[in-house]
């Protein structure tokens, strides 16, 4: 094997990884469970390895596991991949200049990668000038990449290994989005967006039944969310300053 | 399952697509130097919110229609809501919620 010493890419990766443990950490425990309950739900360890290969994001990657066990119906599928995404809009918006100076293929590379925990490292890590910082984001992407698709590799194997009533594991699902929606309740104290996607989904659920409400919701929270932009920009405007005076 | 192996690889293939076209948009969209229109930074700070209470709700679909009415959901909701508040640990609020409603299903709910 032909091993090349690089020493920009060993002062990189030595600067990366112990920012990237408590990633690895939180990945693997997250990946292990992810390939565990596709493991239980009847799938074969090579689903879970190629979505989380290539969807390469978590809440998305859990709700794809209910899509594959309803109708197939790839326009929902579609339209439901971008409206949870477009959190990610933020974090490009944000990275918009950290990423020039990269070549096209690391800059594609990072862009697909930009995780919610490979932007923070990403876009608050202080590097010294010996570090080249394209090299650090592409050792910081590959790292919590290989960390999360490992996770939910040996997740699947582990299931396959451990033979238990596995009924109800599916909840997993229900509970994950409860905590992020109980984690994002107290870090904001504007409710409302919260408030009417749970309304909005709910009545469409009751109207459209179980098969049919997702457009209908996604459609009407876009709606609402629009109309009630004069109402809902201003009071975070008016959050943010008065955090401002409180700091 | 029910759907066949292609539609499967479908499935994934087109949500990969929609997952990457969100972090790419910002790129293609607002290369540096062209203003962001205040309706898209608006969106990027409120879907967030809303999009993961609607999934809250899309988890529950099925369950509700059912004879129990999603109740042994509310309640492995419930005991995830009372883990949050008492251990403030994401990992621990989904596994312990889980696990709790899973003793629930087999335990209290069989038959």
């Amino acid at each position: 094997m032909h091993i090349q010493k690089n020493p920009v890419f060993a002062r990189a990766f030595k600067t990366a990884f112990p920012l990237t443990m408590p990633i690895c950490v939180a990945f693997c425990a997250i990946g292990i469970s992810y390939g565990f309950l596709m493991h239980s739900m009847g799938f074969c360890w090579l689903y879970p390895a190629a979505m989380s290969l290539f969807i390469y994001t978590g809440a998305m990657e859990f709700v794809t596991i209910n899509l594959l066990l309803s109708a197939f119906n790839p326009l929902h599928a579609f339209l439901l991949a971008l409206m949870v995404g477009a959190r990610h809009l933020f974090y490009g918006l944000s990275m918009l200049d950290k990423f020039t100076g990269c070549g096209h293929f690391k800059k594609l590379y990072l862009i697909f990668g930009m995780c919610d925990e490979s932007f923070s490292i990403n876009c608050s890590a202080k590097l010294t000038a010996d570090v080249d910082r394209p090299t650090f984001m592409i050792i910081v992407t590959a790292l919590n990449h290989f960390y999360w698709v490992a996770g939910a590799i040996a997740g699947a194997l582990l299931g396959s290994l451990i033979n238990f009533n596995a009924e109800g594991i599916d909840f997993m699902l229900t509970a994950l989005f409860t905590a992020i929606m109980l984690g994002q309740w107290e870090e904001h104290s504007e409710h409302r967006p919260a408030l009417l996607g749970i309304c909005l989904t709910f009545i469409c659920l009751l109207v459209f039944g179980p098969d049919h409400f997702l457009l209908p919701a996604m459609g009407s929270i876009l709606g609402a969310l629009l109309l009630l932009q004069p109402l809902l920009s201003g009071r975070q405007r008016i959050k943010k300053t008065s955090i401002k005076t409180q700091a | 399952m029910e759907m066949t192996v292609t539609q499967s690889v479908i499935t994934i293939v087109v949500v990969a697509a929609g997952t990457f076209l969100t972090r790419l948009l910002p790129f293609v969209l607002f290369p540096q130097g062209r203003r962001v229109p205040p309706v898209v930074r608006y969106l990027g700070q409120v879907l967030p919110y809303a999009v993961v209470a609607m999934l809250v709700v899309y988890c529950l679909k099925d369950a509700v229609f059912t004879p129990r009415h999603a109740l042994p959901e509310l309640l492995g909701i419930l005991s995830v809501i009372i883990l949050h508040k008492l251990f403030h640990s994401m990992m621990f609020s989904v596994v312990g919620g889980t696990v709790i409603y899973m003793l629930l299903l087999q335990l209290v709910f069989s038959a």
